[in-house]
């Protein structure tokens, strides 16, 4: 490696990091705590005894699954606008992911909650608890230790597409190694150091993870 | 606190009466008509065969299982489930005055033990916390398990999670104690510890209703024993009239399977 190409990585390291920890990072969690809280409530629809709403569901969950996350971001970007809604990049791209993991997660919390066995609803029932408490006290951190690995799936695939985002001008890692490659054609170094960036971030997510289960596993025999 | 205290209707009076209930899971009846009453302070058993309907009586007294047609009374709540809609509200109002012990115990895993028994009061009766602990504790040490509070349930024997079931049944201060089979999932040996602690119950007052197959828990501690097959009160009366003379073929027969079963 000669040392113009070292110098520029030298260089690159703090404008990357920068768009890590500004655009990448917080892309990723504004999104994927959106797209839990849309999950769980199309998982709950998704159960609902009313057809129409569980229907309503399931063809929201088939739209997300069946269609590219990069086609998503490009309708709610540079679609949206032919009907008079325009957003900036970054809503535009916190929409987007939302949705996604929308549909995705909510299959994973659907199945969770259904994992929960219905003795726990009927004994809940019997000391008094109403829907919204046994599903908050009871059922949801039940489901939790079930859904935690999947989840943890949805979340570390989130990191590494929002570098989609980088097509609809959001200076996020992808884009701004893009933006210092190419005036100087050192698209191997660059993205190289963008690549580090985002394994180091999956890293540390899954260290998270390894973390949060065995919390989660106190309660369960070895 | 006297555990007395806690059943405010007098002993003797009517506290349940169950009348033309009927039940069907879809095309197959499980209860024709089922008429009995409970005298407060006084227990119940329920035996029969599997397939009797002695489980869905029990889970018609909280409406876990709905009912087709017939009234529940349980003290001054009545519900009459022949009118549609039974509204959630009539259910939770119903399912309030019993509390229930599963076969299967359905403890909260993911709560210790005393946080098993104070779910009910503090998440639904909105009781204040610490009230609610030391009545836990009281409880827990009226089932023999003071020094379980901070446990996880699977960190007990089947016969500790059981009397914490009924500690957490009790927990809710129900008028009426409900136990579905509460010992046929345990270990042989661990069968006694819990139905000590029922026997206590019933020597305290409590009302109860018990479905199970301890035909000598039914001898010692039943006020009324009620022989159920295919979803009619086949006989009742006092354990000596249902267990030792039984009228009915039928009866005899049951009775003779469970304390002859090699015969």
């Amino acid at each position: 490696m000669n040392e113009q190409t070292t110098q520029l990585i030298l260089d690159s390291l703090g404008p990357l990091l920068r768009a890590t920890v500004t655009s990448t990072i917080p892309l990723t969690i504004i999104s994927f705590v959106l797209g839990l809280v849309v999950a769980l409530g199309v998982a709950l629809m998704r159960l609902s005894k009313v057809r129409v709403v569980s229907g309503i569901a399931r063809v929201y969950i088939s739209v997300i699954r069946g269609t590219p996350l990069l086609l998503q971001l490009f309708i709610i970007f540079y679609g949206l606008p032919a009907l008079g809604v325009q957003f900036d990049p970054f809503p535009a791209a916190v929409i987007a992911f939302t949705l996604n993991v929308g549909g995705y997660a909510a299959e994973v919390i659907r199945s969770a909650i259904l994992s929960v066995p219905k003795g726990q609803w009927e004994a809940a029932s019997t000391v008094g608890m109403g829907y919204a408490t046994t599903l908050r006290r009871v059922v949801l951190p039940q489901a939790a230790r079930t859904a935690i690995p999947p989840l943890s799936n949805t979340l570390i695939s989130l990191v590494k597409d929002t570098s989609l985002a980088s097509t609809i001008q959001v200076t996020e890692l992808l884009r701004v190694a893009q933006e210092a490659a190419a005036p100087t054609y050192q698209f191997f170094a660059l993205y190289g150091v963008a690549a580090v960036y985002y394994w180091v971030v999956c890293l540390a997510l899954s260290f998270g993870q390894s973390r949060l289960e065995r919390r989660q596993n106190r309660y369960v025999a070895a | 606190m006297s555990q007395l205290s806690m059943s405010p209707t007098p002993a003797g009076d009517s506290l349940v009466s169950v009348s033309g209930l009927a039940k069907s899971f879809g095309d197959h009846t499980v209860l024709r008509s089922i008429d009995f009453e409970v005298a407060s302070g006084s227990v119940t058993v329920l035996i029969g065969p599997s397939g009797s309907g002695k489980t869905t009586v029990l889970r018609s007294l909280n409406a876990l299982d709905v009912a087709d047609a017939g009234r529940v009374r349980i003290d001054d709540v009545e519900v009459d489930f022949a009118e549609r809609p039974v509204t959630k509200k009539q259910v939770a109002a119903l399912r309030a005055q019993s509390g229930m012990v599963f076969q299967a115990h359905h403890l909260f895993p993911h709560l210790t033990v005393l946080e098993n028994l104070t779910a009910g009061p503090v998440l639904a009766q909105r009781r204040a916390r610490d009230e609610a602990q030391t009545e836990a504790r009281e409880l827990l040490r009226l089932v023999g398990l003071g020094e379980k509070a901070d446990a996880y349930p699977f960190q007990l024997s089947g016969g500790q999670q059981q009397r914490v079931g009924i500690a957490r049944a009790l927990a809710v201060r129900p008028k009426l104690m409900l136990f579905d089979e509460p010992t046929s999932a345990l270990d042989p040996e661990l069968v006694g510890e819990v139905l000590k602690v029922m026997k206590d119950l019933a020597a305290q007052g409590w009302t109860m209703v018990v479905v199970t197959h301890e035909i000598r828990f039914a001898q010692q501690v039943a006020d009324q024993v009620l022989f159920l097959d295919g979803g009619v009160i086949v006989e009742r009366g006092t354990p000596a009239e249902v267990l030792t003379s039984p009228r009915t073929e039928r009866a005899r027969q049951f009775l003779h399977r469970i304390l002859d079963p090699l015969d």
